[in-house]
This record gives structure tokens, C-alpha cells and sequence, in this order.
């Protein structure tokens, strides 16, 4: 407990170079940017750990509180964002799945469609864009609200009651956002699959429900499924595990919350886009 | 650690040996340095200082939320450089009140008391809130226990604060500036329960609790049992009872009387 608020402090004490001046040579400025890299990575890597130590260490410590925060941010990071995955749903039907019916009707494919939309869908856009929206409504949210609280002194304030803060910030937010992002990517694929055949169904496609049920059951093996499941459970980690590092590391300046928010974010799409590369290597490999 | 168990005598509340002591928010810079202080079970600790001498940062280290930038801190014996896991029942017999009271603001004024009790005790949020029924009346926090800390007045989040910092029943308690901004009621009314926590309150089933505080304005302590101490220009000094202290004509300890003395005069 007292060593994890430490170590947030040693990160956060890399913030006083990255705060510092670029220089004007370009080698020298190559160099700093590649030393903040280095830093930046670093730091995420040790918070990362540590949150999965606390996460494994402190499984059965005070569940009547931890549980209820588990429940508010698979809310937060779930169901509060339902509503928008619904219309997301609906646009990706339209734009992607209806749109490629349409075409390989024309050109006599419809054999190719399954293959296409597990490809696209749920193997890409699916967990990708949940990922995003996710990112966007509720990682910039943890890095404020957490950002505030250590500005504001909460973060000891804890510490002077004996609980540990990654416990009772940041375990809750991480396993809340895994499975907020898993079971939205699963809702996303499954509405834009149905909405994608609704739009193709009246543009009068050559092709039954139940072909096209088929077609995509044909097209999904079991490594899709585990796949999505790992990908989904790895952007929910890796978004609050980057956002609430900002948000935890932060310098006690309430000015300085908004910047590192912006930041975050880049950073939070970043790792998104390097964890599908990984699985679609995962994939070729397989 | 070092605490000796076979030892007589009990071992010091705070134990501060040639402590340096670090600015939270800079580590680099060292705000005070070579602090020598021991706190002894049921005594009072006033420590004077004018604003930025240090006395926060002090008051964190004694209470084991800081590391000392050189020398050793012990609490009750336990060394705090070593404090984890194991040593979270050390941790607790220490209360701390900060300053600004550093609620959580989207908790209630009861659910923040109650805080405390459900993790250490892992109680559900409705239990541990009955159970603190008798601090939001001591506290006179009752009309107040729905509201968010946001919206009541300064003085009653303080109570607020420092009835979260109670509720674990700490032999230790360490208020930073408590007084600090507070209208004539509140300061009046936090004296006196402060009084009564240091000869053993109802609450505490008579147990006498050991209290340090800090504060940039000595008048209102004036206590001959209580012990005080300043800080000047980084330095740590001992000073003992309030007659000890009327006597010695260090000019920052004037100006911290100033008002005291002119009255006098």
C-alpha cells in the first residue's frame, strides 16, 4: 500500500523532464522526444504491473467496497454507453455491411460474405471502434476525475486511511472497463451484423437470412472468439491503465489535468492501434 | 522495525532522529533538516511556524505519509521507511486531518466517515454508516449527513475530516492547522473536543489520545500541559510548556504570540 503510492510518485517525478523545454537542434530534439518515449513506456509498463499485482494480492480485500466500485464502472464504462453503441451500430450496419452485400451482389460473390464481415467486423472494427468510443467517453473522464483527486489531495487522504489508492482508484476502473469494452464490442458486431443485413435486405440482396446466417457461422472459428475476447479485455486494460496512469502521476496543478487529458488520449489510441497489430500477427501466424 | 517487546516503557508516539524532511511537492527541495522530536503516548504537541516553514510537510513524515530525506522516522516504534502491508495495523493507530480536509466529494458527508470502516472492516456502505451514527452526532453532522462535502460550509467539512480520521479509534492524531479560516464557533468548538479526546473521550471508552497539531497563530493553544515547538528557517526547536515559551524571545514565537502580547500590554 505504501510502496504503491511511492512508486506513483517516482513516475511522477519523470514528469519534471517531460515538462522540460525541447531543445532546438534537431538531433537533440529526436533524442528528448526518443528519452520521453522511453519514459513514458516505462512508466506504463511499472503501473501496469503493479495494478495487476494489487489486482491478483488484494482479490478478497474489502469486497462489500470494491465490489459496488466494480459495478459502477462496468455501468459507467457499459451500460451508460449503450444507448450510443446502439446508433454506432446501426451506422456501421449501414455504411460497412449493408454497402458490401450490395457490392458483391453485383459482382456475384456472395460466397466471399461471411469471410468479409468476420474480417472486418469482428475481427477489426468491431473491437477497434468500441475501443475508441470508449476511449474517448470514459478514459478522458478517469484522467480528469483522477487527475482533480490527486491535485486535490485525495489521493493522500487515502493513504492516511490505510487504503490503497491503485485498489480503490484504479482496480476498480480497469476490470470495469475490460469487461465494459468486451461486452460492448460484442453488442456492436452483433447490431451492426443485423442492421448491416436490414439495409442490404432492402435493397433487395440475392441472399436469406438464413444463408447469411450460415455464411457467417461458416466464416467464425474458435480462435475468434478467444481472440475477441483477449483484444477486447486487452484495449479495456490498456485504456485505463493509460489514463488513469496520467491521471494518478499527475503533479499536484490543477492546470496542468486538461493538457495531460489531451494527452492521454493520443497515447490511449496509440497502445489501441499497437495491441491490434499484435493480434492480426496473432492471426496470420495462426 | 525495532520495536522491543520486552521493553518497560512504551515506545515514543513519533520518534524523529536528524530527520530531513523533503517538500511534497518537490522533492529535491529540503524543507526542513535535522529534526529531532519525540512525541510521548498522551501528549500534546502544539508546532508553531509562519506559512510555508515546512510544517505540512513535517506533519505528513510523522505520519508515515512521507519518507524522511535523511534520518529516521518511528511511529510507536515501528520504523516508517518499512511500512507495508504487513504493518497497516501501525499505519492505523494513527489519525491525520489535513488542512483543506481533502473530502471525497462525491461521497456524502456520511459515506465519507463511513469510508474508512467499510475497507478496513469490510462492512457494506449501509452498515458502516449506521455505525457512525454517534460521530455525526457528536460532530453535530446529523442535518448534514446526506449532503455532498461540496455544499456545507468549511467549518463542518472540517468536522467532517476529522471525525473520518476518528472513526478507526487512532492513539495518535495529528491535525494540520486545524483553526486555519474558521469562524469563532468552530474554533472554539474543535478546542474544547480536542481537550476532551486528550483526556479520554466517551467515544473512545475514556482512552486519552495522543494529539499533534500545527498552526501558524499560538494564542489559541495556550495550555500550560500542552508541549510547543517551532520551525524557523529550517530548523526544528523544541520548545516545551507555554511558560517556556512566553519566556524565550525568539522573534518568530513573538510574532506568532503578537496579538496575545499586545492584548496583554
Amino acid at each position: 500500500m505504501r510502496g504503491n503510492l511511492a512508486k506513483t510518485f517516482e513516475l511522477a517525478n519523470t514528469q519534471v523532464f517531460l515538462r522540460a523545454p525541447l531543445p532546438k537542434s534537431y538531433a537533440n530534439y529526436l533524442g528528448q522526444k526518443l528519452f520521453r518515449l522511453v519514459l513514458t513506456v516505462q512508466g506504463l509498463g511499472a503501473f501496469a504491473l503493479i495494478t495487476l499485482g494489487v489486482i491478483l494480492r488484494k482479490s478478497g480485500v474489502a469486497k462489500n467496497v470494491i465490489r459496488p466500485r466494480i459495478r459502477q464502472e462496468i455501468a459507467r464504462a457499459g451500460v451508460a454507453l449503450l444507448p450510443m453503441f446502439v446508433f454506432v451500430a446501426l451506422a456501421l450496419g449501414f455504411v460497412v455491411v449493408g454497402q458490401t452485400i450490395a457490392a458483391l451482389a453485383r459482382v456475384g460473390q456472395m460466397t466471399f460474405l461471411g469471410q468479409t464481415m468476420v474480417i472486418v467486423i469482428v475481427r477489426e472494427l468491431g473491437p477497434l471502434i468500441a475501443a475508441m468510443l470508449v476511449l474517448a467517453r470514459v478514459g478522458t473522464a478517469n484522467v480528469i476525475e483522477l487527475g482533480t483527486a490527486r491535485a486535490l489531495g485525495e489521493v493522500e487522504a487515502l493513504e492516511a486511511l490505510g487504503i490503497d489508492p491503485v485498489h480503490y482508484l484504479i482496480v476498480p476502473r480497469v476490470i470495469g472497463m475490460s469487461l465494459g469494452i468486451f461486452s460492448l464490442t460484442v453488442y456492436l458486431i452483433i447490431g451492426a451484423l443485423a442492421s448491416g443485413y436490414l439495409f442490404a435486405f432492402l435493397q433487395d440482396a440475392p441472399l436469406t437470412p438464413r444463408d447469411y446466417c450460415d455464411q457467417l457461422a461458416a466464416a467464425l472459428g474458435w480462435l475468434d472468439f478467444v481472440m475477441l475476447a483477449l483484444k477486447t479485455v486487452a484495449f479495456g486494460f490498456f485504456i485505463a491503465i493509460v489514463t488513469c496512469y496520467h491521471g494518478l502521476s499527475q503533479p499536484l496543478r490543477l492546470e496542468d489535468v486538461s493538457r495531460v487529458a489531451v494527452r492521454a488520449v493520443s497515447q490511449g489510441i496509440i497502445v489501441c492501434v499497437l495491441i491490434d497489430a499484435a493480434f492480426i500477427v496473432i492471426y496470420l501466424f495462426s | 522495525m525495532s520495536e522491543q517487546p520486552g521493553s518497560a516503557t512504551p515506545p515514543a508516539a513519533i520518534e524523529l532522529r536528524e530527520v530531513t524532511v523533503a517538500s511534497m511537492r518537490d522533492a529535491s527541495l529540503n524543507v526542513v533538516e535535522a529534526v529531532n522530536w519525540s512525541v510521548l503516548p498522551g501528549e500534546f504537541w502544539v508546532i508553531g511556524g509562519q506559512q510555508y516553514s515546512g510544517k505540512s510537510d513535517l506533519l505528513m513524515l510523522a505520519a508515515g505519509l512521507m519518507h524522511p530525506a535523511a534520518g529516521t522516522c518511528r511511529i510507536f516504534g515501528f520504523e516508517t521507511g518499512s511500512f507495508g502491508e504487513a504493518q497497516l495495523a501501525e499505519r492505523l493507530r494513527v489519525g491525520f486531518v489535513f488542512q483543506g480536509g481533502q473530502l471525497f466529494n462525491r461521497l456524502t458527508v456520511a459515506e465519507n466517515i463511513a469510508l474508512p470502516l467499510c475497507y478496513q472492516k469490510n462492512l457494506t456502505m449501509a452498515e458502516a454508516t449506521q455505525a457512525v451514527g454517534g460521530w455525526l452526532e457528536v460532530m453535530e453532522l446529523a442535518p448534514f449527513a446526506e449532503m455532498t462535502p461540496s455544499s456545507v460550509a468549511a467549518g463542518w467539512r472540517h468536522r467532517t475530516a476529522l471525525a473520518r480520521a476518528l472513526v478507526l479509534k487512532p492513539e495518535l492524531l495529528l491535525l494540520d492547522n486545524p483553526l486555519s479560516g474558521f469562524s469563532p464557533r468552530h474554533r472554539q468548538w474543535l478546542l474544547q473536543f480536542l481537550d476532551r479526546l486528550w483526556h479520554g473521550h466517551e467515544l473512545f471508552d475514556g482512552r486519552p489520545v495522543t494529539i499533534a497539531v500545527t498552526t501558524d497563530d499560538l494564542r489559541p493553544w495556550q495550555n500550560p500541559r500542552r508541549k510547543f515547538a517551532l520551525l524557523h528557517e529550517k530548523k526544528f526547536t523544541a520548545i516545551g510548556p507555554w511558560a517556556e515559551l512566553e519566556r524565550t524571545d525568539h522573534p518568530t514565537v513573538k510574532e506568532l504570540m503578537a496579538e496575545l502580547v499586545e492584548t496583554q500590554n
